[in-house]
């Protein structure tokens, strides 16, 4: 971390800290906005941290959202801060200005004609709290990013299982700002993929920190279970799994700091997903093992992360899709280019 | 109330816990290492023209002096060294670069790779200076090999219980006992033995420089592998006399500088490599079926590999920051040794194409030399469960 991603942290984590409580995100997943959570993000420059200076952002890098990404991803925090900051970047590239609001971004089957939109967006995160939606839509020259008003969009509820609205729109010829997208047509799941990868890291993160918290803390057999070694070893595992998907998303973010078009960071974006997914599967399970009942309860916290990485593995191109796309390229290439490819990067 | 009890929360706990977790840093190669990599890839499309596919395959495990000789004439051995011991004060990531090119292209770096690795940067930490000019230069120049004296018949993880005895005798010591599962010990000129000096558990441990071509009472019998292949010995020392300067250290200090050595021997990247030539052979067979054919699964390898090299170089930058990242260290070689071992078992599930010794093509051979030998990936260099125990204690745990 440089200074000013140590500056960053601090500050996205105390806020977090002080605005994300197992109330609030409890009560959020009752249905109740989160309003203080979201103004203070708003207030503190997070939900446009990759909006450029020009346009009244932060003019930060994927590296430095990695900071507030991850931080939001630990804290569980009950609403669309990446989203936010995924159409904040897609905006921004395409110079239309940032509307004051919530806005998500979706991923729909689309058709823009005379700067109107139409058609349907499933799971769109927060459609239902959300005043604008951001989307790319493909017209006969090139690939232009829409910023949609959702007052007039027809909405239908449904959730993730980490109860996070997740809700279809449905758009017939509504009025939209639009601009040349400067991003492949499959940006909003490309991007997509990276944020969620690196609010999963977050969560792992969390879900160590925690895991070890309560194996120090639970006694049976006269001592801490996190001295018995097949509690160790558990914890061990889930440890370097977090640790994995740490860099694996940073690669990523990285790399899309360094290319102009997402294309050229696809394959960074793809291992981070893909890596992310996995380790869910592996760190889930080990942190529910640790904790026991008590951690199956609704009463306790760990679900909050254990859910959200249950629903987030899925999002935006699930690690097998990714996977899938990943061994196509490499294939393609061929067995001789594997090993240059990577070192190239 | 206790507190994994009602109530808790996620910021209850976030902010109760502190713990430190491991430091991964993104590590980029600097650019002027792209240049080395060139001459590498080059040197070894020349030296591996001919060089069977199953030969390969066993990276560091294989010898070849002739191979080491042409590397330390490059300057290849002792990147890091100071100069006046034959070294060539190169930084991490330049070693990085021609270790990863090696071993991903199967070089048989065996005879040199311990000196190199462990055996030099020990000598250059608590070596006396006479040591390190006998030693250091011939290792350099890939002349002289070193193996590792640890293991002994009733001291294998737990390295406290070495019995091999070294007597104070007139003008050096007198050692008796024997080590066991030491690799390239029928080839290496010196053996870095860890020699009980006193019954003290930790502080009665003292290594020592013992020269294995010109020691009486050593005697190296090497031990055939479930694969064939003699890559360990058992070495028994029968009143074999050791000289008070070839002591490494000080007396009693053998169980804190061992520490040190396996933090070198654990970080690099022969750690995740070492199946490596099996997934360019499954992915050519694959090729060559056509079409998507197991995509998905050779993804998800490709994600794993990256990831595990993106960590290795981070510890390869800490190492260039003089940093110690051997708890970093430890967690690379626990991933990656469940990623060399998954290979042969991913390559089955995709190809169902038997494993051969002798007679069978390229990627029938590689698979039957990996298939047989990948058990001992989570054994060499501290076991899975040793390495997931000092992660443990790193969480806070022990």
């Amino acid at each position: 971390m440089n200074e000013m991603q140590t500056l960053l942290n601090d500050s996205i984590t105390k806020l977090l800290d002080d605005l994300v409580t197992a109330d609030t995100i409890r009560q959020a997943e009752d249905g109740t906005w989160p309003a203080a959570l979201w103004e203070a993000l708003i207030e503190n420059g997070m939900t446009r941290i990759l909006v450029p200076d020009a346009q009244e952002g932060a003019g930060a890098t994927w590296e430095d959202a990695y900071v507030v990404l991850k931080a939001s991803g630990a804290a569980s925090a009950p609403v669309p801060l990446a989203e936010a900051i995924l159409a904040g970047f897609m905006l921004g590239r395409a110079g239309i200005a940032i509307p004051d609001g919530v806005v998500t971004a979706m991923e729909g089957d689309f058709t823009l004609e005379n700067g109107r939109l139409s058609g349907v967006a499933r799971a769109v995160p927060w459609g239902r709290n959300a005043t604008h939606a951001v989307t790319l839509v493909e017209s006969g020259w090139g690939v232009e990013t829409v910023l949609a008003p959702l007052h007039y969009a027809r909405i239908e509820k449904d959730m993730n299982v980490a109860r996070e609205p997740r809700d279809t729109l449905s758009f017939d010829h509504v009025v939209v700002d639009t601009g040349w997208a400067g991003l492949p047509g499959n940006a909003v799941r490309l991007y997509g993929a990276l944020t969620r990868s690196v609010q999963m890291a977050g969560a792992l993160d969390y879900l160590i920190r925690q895991s070890v918290h309560y194996a120090n803390e639970r006694t049976q057999f006269g001592k801490p279970i996190g001295k018995f070694q097949a509690i160790q070893q558990q914890l061990a595992v889930l440890s370097t799994q977090a640790a994995a998907v740490g860099i694996a998303a940073a690669h990523g973010c990285a790399r899309a700091d360094k290319v102009t078009s997402g294309d050229a960071a696809a394959f960074e974006i793809a291992v981070a997903k893909v890596r992310a997914d996995d380790a869910s599967s592996i760190a889930t399970s080990i942190a529910h093992q640790v904790h026991g009942a008590i951690g199956f309860t609704y009463e306790h916290g760990l679900h909050f992360a254990t859910r959200r990485l249950w629903s987030w593995r899925a999002e935006f191109g699930s690690g097998a899709e990714w996977a899938d796309w990943l061994g196509r390229e490499t294939l393609a290439r061929g067995a001789d280019e594997l090993w240059p490819y990577v070192t190239a990067r | 109330m206790t507190d994994w009890g009602c109530g808790s929360s996620v910021a209850f706990s976030r902010k109760k816990n502190k713990m430190q977790t491991f430091r991964f840093d993104l590590c980029e190669l600097p650019e002027e290492t792209k240049g080395l990599r060139a001459e590498v890839r080059a040197f070894l499309a020349e030296e591996l023209r001919h060089v069977p596919l199953v030969t390969r395959a066993q990276t560091w495990s294989g010898s070849d002096p002739e191979f080491s000789r042409k590397m330390g004439a490059k300057g290849w051995i002792g990147m890091r060294w100071p100069k006046q011991y034959g070294g060539h004060e190169r930084s991490a990531f330049d070693r990085y670069v021609v270790l990863e090119e090696m071993l991903a292209a199967g070089a048989p770096v065996g005879a040199h790779w311990i000196g190199d690795r462990q055996s030099g940067p020990l000598l250059l930490n608590f070596g006396t200076e006479e040591q390190r000019q006998l030693i250091l230069p011939k290792v350099a120049r890939g002349e002289c090999y070193f193996c590792i004296g640890m293991s002994e018949p009733d001291s294998g993880s737990d390295l406290a219980a070495t019995r091999t005895k070294a007597e104070k005798v007139e003008g050096g010591y007198r050692v008796n006992g024997t080590k066991l599962w030491t690799s390239g010990a029928q080839h290496a000129h010196y053996m870095i033995g860890l020699f009980r000096t006193s019954a003290d558990k930790h502080t009665g441990l003292t290594q020592f420089l013992v020269d294995l071509k010109n020691t009486d009472g050593i005697t190296i019998r090497p031990i055939r592998d479930l694969a064939g292949n003699s890559h360990f010995n058992e070495v028994a020392f029968q009143d074999a006399f050791v000289p008070d300067n070839m002591l490494v250290g000080s007396e009693g200090s053998g169980w804190a500088q061992v520490g040190a050595e396996l933090a070198f021997e654990r970080s690099g990247p022969e750690r995740y490599l070492s199946s490596f030539l099996l997934m360019v052979e499954m992915i050519r067979e694959l090729q060559k079926r056509g079409g998507a054919e197991g995509a998905r699964e050779v993804g998800r390898l490709v994600a794993h590999l990256v990831t595990l090299r993106q960590m290795s170089l981070s510890v390869a930058g800490m190492l260039d920051k003089g940093e110690n990242p051997a708890l970093e260290a430890s967690v690379v070689k626990d991933l990656g040794a469940v990623f060399e071992q998954d290979m042969p078992v991913k390559a089955h599930e995709l190809l169902g194409i038997a494993p051969t010794i002798g007679g069978g093509s390229d990627y029938e051979e590689v698979l039957g030399y990996l298939t047989q030998t990948v058990p001992s990936f989570s054994l060499r260099g501290g076991t899975r469960e040793i390495l997931r125990g000092i992660i443990a204690r790193g969480l806070g745990l022990r």
